[in-house]
């Protein structure tokens, strides 16, 4: 039975990549390795103003003297810097404006992965900015959008038509000195999405931003700021994939969000990168920093996300408690497989008062992988009445991985409340033989179990992307899922 | 990067100190404890002073408190008095063999020698080496981890004496040891003493430790115990903590568990200035149960850091860990708790938490409940928790007309029982209980059941 | 004894009673009947002093005085009891050391001393006999591991020990089995006297079998509809809550 069942999982979470292709297209490549020339090269390929490439240069600058961070439990091989191309863009011509501009190849590479960026074949109700290594090729909705004041486009669009936007908050919630890889990103940042929501607007589709990486040895380093003024709301989603390579792909990516007095945004990513196969070669190096800014008064900020992919993820959505009343959430589902590595969680920073955190982590470890939580929960010292609750499981699929829970939680106030529950299991052999009893096969009953293991994330996401999410994971929808 | 400067200043104190007594430190040990030293020096050369830029120490900067200029105890301290007639433990109806020892040496007793039966040994570690060659180099430095843990590596390098303690096979001691640990000097000093218990297979034991200072001086002890508990033995170690403010306590407790050994290790820090508590429980084979519990009170400007680990490296065993603490005024507390299970551990049942009450804005609480799991069928769970004393239970006491005030003085001493509840020698729970309940309420400032009046260092 | 006003409480915005208006009288034993949801035990935590509930409107006068601007524990001193629908557990602390901390409390209020501990454990033993508890009952934590029918039967032992003027009994029939019932309520009935009032706040009719109201008031979504006597309690059984529901619905 369990050599049986070993087998259900291998078919579970051991998938053939299925957006391993490659598209066939001319691109503005620019020669490998990192320096300041570099650097001044790709802002001048986006004409960008003098307060960009100064940005850029003391971030690489800075970068120069840190050192990769080593406290993960991960093992990461050492990352040949200067091996990398740093810009990669697929050509076609400037400034497209209609369907017809768009390149077919890359046109067709959109709708391959189920992501028609043509506004006739357009997703329900959602507005898509696609991005192809270094830069985005086709922002929808744009013109509908900005009907409501919504500013939704390309970063590099957002540097030229809205400079004062980008100058006023980029860096402001993950400055270039968070992180070696927020200093890496802010100095070779090539695109990314830009999102700006007016007060008191309700956003009436979801936005979304889809991430392809197709050029070899390219990293991709996208950013994406998104600002929620006083009373609006925002559902943005996230998607990604990559082609199957032997050699690692590195991608270092900021998001950083804003959120004003009551204001709401909701993050939802599904990250299904190409996770190497199954002896642990290549796949990409996903070492993301997230972090959103609750500073107005009753303002919310939710990171939902399901990661399948990457074969090393290095990834702590947060949310900074500034204002009062403030909320943070954070919903993930892991799974890692083969010779996968996950380091993922969240912080949760507590200033304001009545601040709320919740923390959902469900991680699935199989094959040789390693999966671990860590995450901070900090309670400063005026943050008056801030309650935290987290719950973090975890499951093992077979006896050769790992999983692994870090919390940290730092409590400087008395009315604070904190709450930390953490299992660990594995499919029951019992749950598994209910499920036989009452005539559901093996199979099915894994597929279950998993699904409403995970299900209280899932839910969380919007509907496309929880079908999505189901997919992924390979499990079949229960009558009862809406 | 100050404090790496400093730390290798200091670091160099140390080193300089060895280098120039090594004659007196090896004066009357045997080789096989001389020929650790300076292996395990040259670890603590590598690793410095622990400061928080470790992730094991990241709430705990030792740096400050080994900055001061100790004196370190070459030969046993020559008092003039008898310490018996000074030092009383008061726990009533507690029989114990009662060992003292005095800033880390292991003091003679005026009373006669008792007759042990059973052919337990209870003596002088630097006695024992040399009488128990065979057994003694078995053990010691076996559990202990001087190659990477550079506190345990300095005392390995300056251990001279301490307590042994040894079951024989199948023999039950007839009542507890109790190793009383006194600091008393006129100037500041540092005691690094070594104990090693080797319990054999079917034997039980149970151990209490105290720790007192009768003196007003700073006193920065860094001691290793070493726990050998046999095939299906029993050992029970519960300690009472209990030093000034000006004391600096680092213990490092590394237990070996054979299979279907049962170790109950509790841990009761009413208290101290600095104390750091290192906790490595291995064990080491099938069945075995483990559980390491701690209380911590906390007030002032105290800090207190409890770091358990527990290895499951084999299947069918049980360990718990649960820490709790009260923290009042300026006080921190930290736990860092780590469960590892290995590939082959499978069926292991571990649960660890960690839950405290924060009395003041200016307390502070820094928890790291760990998880590394590596095998798949086990039960483990964490959780911590920081709070106040429940609402409804608040509730329920007040609507039958007690104060909010005994109220909450009552749910804490609630809260503090679960851990004291499991202390497995009765008088000494109920002395416990009720040193607790005076803790509480503000009424144990001190070592206050010690006849000396050192100028009531509490108040420091 | 009692008089509550227009009685408006919420709880995070919502509002729970909308409006009660009692009377409660010495030597009286009310009623207070309702489905799930209404606000019974709401009305009970309030009148013990509660402080998760907001009082927006209205006034609680007992015995002459404002009960609203008093803590949980000066309502106990001035002779309030509330036997809790879930009496909660509370480890480690022992049950005797509880019930001596508690009655001393309301002696010391009363002017009196605090009673020896001979004295104390007579009281003990004899109370404990009016509600057939098991003995070993009070040599353990408070409510620690106690069963349901226990804790209930635990909490009429309390209230014989501090010997309330004004007992409120939320759902103390709740979980209970018959001969369980019957204690509970033979503990009630004699412990009431010409000077003491109860509430008792129950689901069923059952316990009124046992325990017979003076008067029966029905409460439904946050306002007391219907007052009668007791047999406005059978016809409840009989017709059930809907049939009021309707009623109130047509008014």
């Amino acid at each position: 039975m369990e050599k049986n069942k070993d087998n259900i999982l291998h078919k579970y979470t051991q998938n053939e990549y299925k957006h391993g292709w490659v598209t066939d297209i001319e691109s503005d490549t620019i020669p490998k390795g990192l320096n300041e020339d570099v650097i001044r090269m790709i802002s001048k390929k986006k004409n960008e103003p003098q307060f960009l490439l100064d940005f850029r240069l003391k971030a690489y600058r800075y970068w120069k003297e840190m050192q990769m961070p080593s406290w993960a439990h991960l093992s990461i091989p050492e990352i040949n810097y200067q091996d990398i191309v740093y810009y990669s863009a697929p050509k076609q011509k400037a400034g497209t404006k209609s369907m017809d501009d768009v390149d077919p190849e890359l046109q067709k590479t959109f709708d391959r992965l189920g992501i028609p960026i043509d506004e006739q074949k357009r997703l329900a109700g959602v507005a898509v900015d696609a991005v192809m290594d270094s830069s985005s090729v086709k922002t929808t909705f744009k013109e509908k959008l900005a009907e409501k004041g919504i500013i939704f486009c390309s970063f590099s669009e957002a540097v030229q038509n809205h400079p004062d936007l980008i100058k006023e908050y980029m860096g402001t919630v993950v400055p270039y000195t968070d992180n070696y890889f927020a200093a890496l990103n802010s100095a070779v940042f090539s695109d990314g999405s830009f999102c700006y929501i007016p007060k008191g607007v309700k956003t009436p589709m979801e936005l979304s931003t889809y991430f392809r990486i197709n050029a070899a040895n390219t990293g991709q380093f996208e950013r994406t700021l998104i600002v929620a003024e006083d009373d609006s709301y925002v559902s943005y989603l996230e998607g990604c994939t990559a082609p199957i390579r032997d050699n690692n792909q590195l991608h270092a990516a900021i998001v950083e969000i804003v959120a004003k007095n009551n204001a709401h945004v909701k993050y939802s990513t599904v990250q299904n990168w190409y996770p190497g196969d199954k002896n642990g070669k290549g796949g990409i190096y996903n070492f993301v920093t997230k972090r959103g800014m609750a500073q107005g008064n009753n303002s919310k900020i939710s990171w939902t996300q399901v990661e399948t992919g990457s074969a090393i993820t290095w990834k702590y959505p947060s949310v900074i408690l500034r204002g009062d009343n403030a909320v943070g959430e954070f919903y993930s589902v892991a799974v890692t497989n083969n010779h996968q590595q996950a380091d993922t969680g969240t912080k949760m920073i507590h200033i304001g008062k009545n601040t709320k955190s919740t923390i959902v982590s469900k991680g699935i470890s199989a094959g040789y992988s390693n999966n671990s939580y860590r995450g901070l929960v900090k309670i400063t010292k005026n943050a008056e009445n801030a309650r935290n609750f987290s719950q973090c499981d975890s499951m093992l699929m077979g006896d050769k991985c790992g999983a692994h829970t870090f919390p940290y939680i730092e409590t400087n106030n008395k009315t604070a409340i904190v709450e930390h529950e953490a299992t660990t299991s594995k499919i029951g052999e019992d749950q598994i033989f209910y499920c036989n009893q009452r005539g559901i096969n093996e199979e099915d009953a894994i597929g279950l179990i998993v699904n409403g293991y995970a299900k209280e994330v899932i839910n969380k996401l919007p509907m496309e992307f929880a079908v999505e999410a189901q997919t992924l994971l390979q499990i079949s929808l229960e009558g009862s899922v809406g | 990067m100050s404090i790496d400067a400093q730390s290798i200043d200091l670091k160099d104190r140390y080193l300089d100190y060895f280098y120039k007594n090594l004659e007196y430190l090896k004066d009357g040990l045997p080789a096989y404890i001389n020929d650790k030293r300076e292996k395990a020096i040259q670890t603590f050369q590598k690793k410095g002073i622990p400061h928080n830029k470790n992730e094991a120490y990241k709430y705990t900067d030792l740096n400050s408190a080994f900055e001061k200029q100790y004196k370190n105890y070459m030969h046993p301290k020559k008092i003039d008095f008898n310490l018996d007639d000074i030092f009383k433990c008061d726990v009533p109806e507690l029989n114990t063999h009662v060992v003292l020892l005095l800033n880390g040496w292991f003091y003679e007793n005026k009373t006669p020698r008792r007759q042990l039966p059973n052919g337990v040994i209870i003596s002088s570690f630097r006695e024992a080496a040399n009488k128990y060659p065979s057994l003694i180099k078995k053990h010691y430095n076996q559990y202990a981890d001087s190659e990477s843990e550079s506190l345990t590596a300095l005392n390995t390098a300056f251990a001279q004496d301490g307590v042994f303690l040894y079951v024989p096979e199948g023999k039950v001691m007839d009542k507890p040891v109790q190793i009383i640990n006194l600091l008393l000097d006129e100037e500041d000093g540092m005691a690094q003493h070594r104990n090693l218990f080797v319990i054999e297979e079917s034997g039980e034991a149970k151990v209490i430790v105290c720790d007192h200072t009768l003196s007003e001086k700073n006193f920065l002890t860094n001691s290793v115990t070493e726990m050998y508990v046999g095939q299906n033995a029993n050992l029970d170690f519960d300690r009472v903590q209990n030093e000034h403010n000006g004391s600096t306590q680092i213990s490092n407790i590394y237990l070996h568990q054979e299979k279907d050994s049962n170790v109950l290790s509790n841990t009761i820090t009413l208290h101290g200035g600095l104390v750091r508590n290192n906790f490595y429980m291995q064990l080491k084979g099938e069945n075995c149960e483990n559980q390491t519990l701690g209380l911590y009170l906390g007030d002032r400007s105290q800090h207190i850091d409890n770091y358990v680990h527990i290895d499951h490296a084999f299947p069918n065993c049980r360990s718990n860990q649960l820490f709790k603490g009260v923290l009042d005024d300026m006080a921190t507390g930290a736990f860092s708790g780590r469960i590892l299970v290995r590939q082959d551990a499978q069926k292991t049942e571990a649960y660890q938490a960690n839950n405290n009450i924060l009395l003041t804005d200016d307390a502070k609480m820094n928890s790291k409940p760990q998880l590394e799991i590596y095998a798949d069928d086990v039960k483990c769970s964490h959780g911590g928790t920081s709070g106040q004393p429940n609402e409804n239970a608040l509730f329920y006491l007040r609507s039958r007309g007690i104060p909010y005030k005994e109220a909450q003085l009552l749910l804490m001493y609630a809260f503090a029982h679960e851990i004291i509840g499991q202390i497995r020698t009765p008088p000494l729970q109920d002395r416990i209980h009720e040193l607790v309940e005076k803790r509480l309420r503000g009424e144990l400032s001190r070592c206050n059941y010690c006849e000396i009046d050192c100028g009531d260092p509490g108040k420091n | 004894m009692l008089k509550i006003k227009n009685l408006h409480t919420a709880i995070e915005g919502t509002e729970i009673l909308k409006g009660i208006d009692l009377e409660v009288n010495k030597g009286e034993i009310h009623a207070i009947m309702g489905p799930n949801g209404s606000g019974k035990s709401t009305l009970a935590s309030v009148l013990a002093g509660r402080e998760l509930f907001e009082i927006t409107q209205g006034e609680i006068i007992y015995e002459g005085k404002n009960l609203l601007e008093m803590n949980p524990e000066e309502r106990a001193k001035e002779g309030i009891f509330l036997g809790f629908q879930y009496p909660v557990e509370i480890p480690g602390v022992s049950m005797m050391n509880f019930l001596k901390t508690a009655l001393n409390e309301q002696r010391k209020h009363k002017g009196m001393e605090p009673l020896k501990s001979s004295d104390f454990l007579k009281m003990v033993r004899e109370k404990k006999e009016l509600v057939q508890i098991d003995s070993n009952l009070t040599n353990r934590s408070v409510n620690e591991g106690f069963s349901g029918g226990e804790k209930k039967r635990n909490e009429i032992f309390q209230m014989a020990m501090l010997n309330p003027k004004l007992s409120i009994l939320d759902e103390t029939d709740s979980g209970l089995d018959i001969d369980a019932l019957r204690i509970v309520a033979n503990g009630v009935n004699s412990l009431k006297s010409e000077d003491n009032a109860t509430i008792v706040i129950t689901h069923y009719q059952r316990l009124l079998n046992y325990i017979i109201p003076d008067k029966v008031h029905v409460l439904y979504e946050g306002k007391i509809v219907k007052s009668g006597d007791k047999n406005l309690a059978f016809e409840l059984e009989n017709k059930g809550y809907e049939w009021l529901a309707k009623e109130v619905s047509t008014e």
